[in-house]
């Protein structure tokens, strides 16, 4: 058994990541109908089912193994200071170029994260990812086919997307956000660790940004965004969560 | 969803079939008599194709279009479950919208062709995405109802004799059937619920009955002559047949829950073994068709936009090299 502090840290984790799920499900699912191409608004959809199953997943061990209320009243109920998303999931979807840089930065992250956690010493996690990392597989491979394919693609498509990546890196570089207890995790096989992840990922979006024509920041000249996984947000957060509770606040105690 | 049952057509547009090799036509006619489909490479009459694209495609644009007023509710939905079905079946019908645009094109007018005739305001819709979704009881109408009205429908057209429009349409009428029961779980979730909930959903079906009566078209004896389509089985079954099969399944499951419908003359003669009911308002039918509608601008506005934001997209995925890699969803 792991010790309170431990299973602190755990919480922490899996809130984290529980949160950035949500809300960037909640994010790509909003290009559903208006995608620049059917097949890319199926994806964008799809992807975004996922995300919210995974964020379900992650806050039902929440729920079940670590004592937290159940996933709909985490999802649907805490104040924005309670949540932890980073900045980068939080923003509006803007326009393709952005949605999917970020769907790029992010997903990388999340494979290598639940990658990592598929041999966690802490099973219910180790569980779940276990579970989803196929998913996520597909969603890195849709993700680097359209950088690629954009990248050699027209001027403007080359032009759009390296001026996203170089904007975006600090708040991508934000879901690294070192927490406390961290070490704890580390110490005892649960997880590799934020600074381990961020390496590896800085590793991977070099390779695919290198395949597709475009340059990679150096990511010791970027500040990280960091602040979200303690509850400071951006200006986006509070309006999304206001839309996404807009029905459920209507009468909390109904059945849905 | 979402064929209307209602298929605007131009009738300037007609071509004429006496112009026709009458020997072929003959043989055309025979096969489909005998129940054979009728498959892209195959000789088929200039009207025959003409009527098929404008029905395929309008159907395609009602999946694309239809998936405006449910999509503005993915982000509201309450709670997990709602959230994660709602999100499948929108995009459920983004993908009916590519296999009809795809059988489309198999008659020989492109994809992009039929978009810009939908943002142009040339090519239809069915009127009943013209209306809003105004409360999440919406959604539940029209998962359940609106649904329901274009299964029937689309059960009808599937057994008609173009072939890649049959198939389809058996593919589609399989997951429209998951569209109809996520539909019904929250009807009937808001019609058992909460004195809000119920109110709701009451206040949706009010709004939404004369959109779905007007849903199959005019009755058949207000209606043009369809007797060819119908030897061609390109249309497969009459307005008022379809909207006496819904009527006939559907009334029953709304007042199971207690909702009540908003015809005081509906009702079902013993006699007659039909449904009787007020007639909807033709004329708003034909104002809302001739884009006079209640959101028929604010949804060919969105569409437009959505196509102006994505041209770079297309553009560079044109370039980007021959071999375009189908995303897998
Ligand atoms: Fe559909
Ligand atoms: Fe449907």
């Amino acid at each position: 058994m792991f010790n309170k502090e431990t299973l602190d840290a755990v919480r922490l984790l899996l809130l984290f990541q529980a949160d950035d799920h949500l809300i960037i499900g909640h994010r790509n699912s909003e290009w559903t109908g208006l995608g620049p191409i059917l097949e890319e608004d199926i994806a964008f959809s799809s992807i975004a089912q996922d995300k919210i199953g995974h964020a379900l997943g992650l806050y039902s061990i929440l729920n079940e193994n670590l004592g937290e209320a159940d996933p709909d009243t985490l999802a649907f109920m805490r104040n924005e200071t309670d949540f932890t998303s980073s900045h980068l999931v939080e923003l509006p979807i803007g326009e393709y170029d952005f949605s999917l840089v970020r769907h790029l930065f992010f997903d990388l992250a999340a494979h290598i994260r639940f990658e990592d956690l598929a041999t966690s010493a802490f099973d219910p996690v180790a569980k779940l990812a276990r579970k989803v990392k196929g998913e996520i597989k597909y969603h890195v491979f849709h993700a680097n086919t359209f950088i690629k394919q954009l990248g050699h693609g027209s001027e403007e498509s080359k032009a759009r997307l390296q001026s996203a990546i170089n904007q975006n890196f600090g708040l991508a570089l934000g879901m690294f956000e070192s927490f406390e207890g961290e070490q704890l995790l580390i110490d005892q096989g649960i997880y590799k660790g934020e600074a381990a992840i961020r390496e590896a990922w800085l590793g991977e979006v070099q390779a695919v940004l290198l395949e597709a024509g475009l340059k990679m920041p150096d990511a010791s000249k970027v500040e990280p965004v960091l602040g979200g996984r303690k509850g400071f947000h951006t200006e986006y957060l509070q309006p999304l969560l206001d839309e996404m509770t807009e029905v459920f606040r209507v009468d909390p105690a109904a059945e849905w | 969803m979402y064929g209307g049952g209602y298929i605007h057509d131009d009738q300037k547009k007609k071509t004429d079939i006496t112009a026709e090799d009458p020997a072929l036509l003959a043989e055309f006619e025979a096969r489909i008599a005998r129940g054979e489909k009728i498959e892209p490479r195959d000789w088929m009459p200039a009207e025959y194709r003409r009527q098929l694209i404008r029905m395929i495609e309008q159907h395609a644009h009602s999946e694309i279009i239809g998936a405006l007023p449910e999509g503005t509710w993915i982000t509201r939905a309450p709670g997990f479950r709602r959230k994660l079905a709602l999100m499948a079946k929108v995009q459920d019908e983004v993908g009916h919208a590519q296999l009809l645009y795809s059988a489309a094109e198999t008659l020989g007018k492109s994809r992009e062709d039929m978009i810009n005739d939908l943002i142009n305001g040339k090519s239809k819709y069915s009127n009943v995405f013209n209306y809003p979704s105004k409360t999440w009881a919406d959604v539940a109408v029209i998962g359940f109802l609106i649904d329901a009205a274009a299964i029937v429908n689309q059960v009808a057209n599937s057994k008609g004799s173009y072939g890649p429009y049959c198939r389809a349409l058996e593919r589609i009428c399989y997951e429209e059937s998951f569209h109809l029961k996520q539909g019904h779980s929250i009807f009937v979730y808001l019609a058992t619920g909460t004195p809000t909930q119920r109110a709701m959903v009451q206040d949706a079906l009010n709004r939404w009955w004369q959109p779905i009566m007007h849903f199959f078209g005019p009755s058949d004896k207000m209606s043009q002559h369809t007797e060819t389509l119908m030897r061609w089985k390109v249309k497969m079954a009459s307005n008022d047949d379809m909207r006496q099969q819904f009527l006939n399944m559907y009334v029953p499951k709304i007042r199971e829950v207690g909702i009540v419908i908003p015809d005081p003359n509906l009702r079902k003669n013993p006699e007659t073994n039909m449904w009787e009911f007020t007639e909807p308002d033709w004329n708003e039918f034909y104002e809302v068709i001739k884009g006079n509608g209640p959101c028929n601008a604010e949804r060919l506005a969105v569409r437009r936009a959505a196509e102006d934001n994505g041209a770079w997209v297309r553009a560079a995925l044109r370039k980007a090299d021959q071999h375009y890699v189908t995303p897998l969803a």
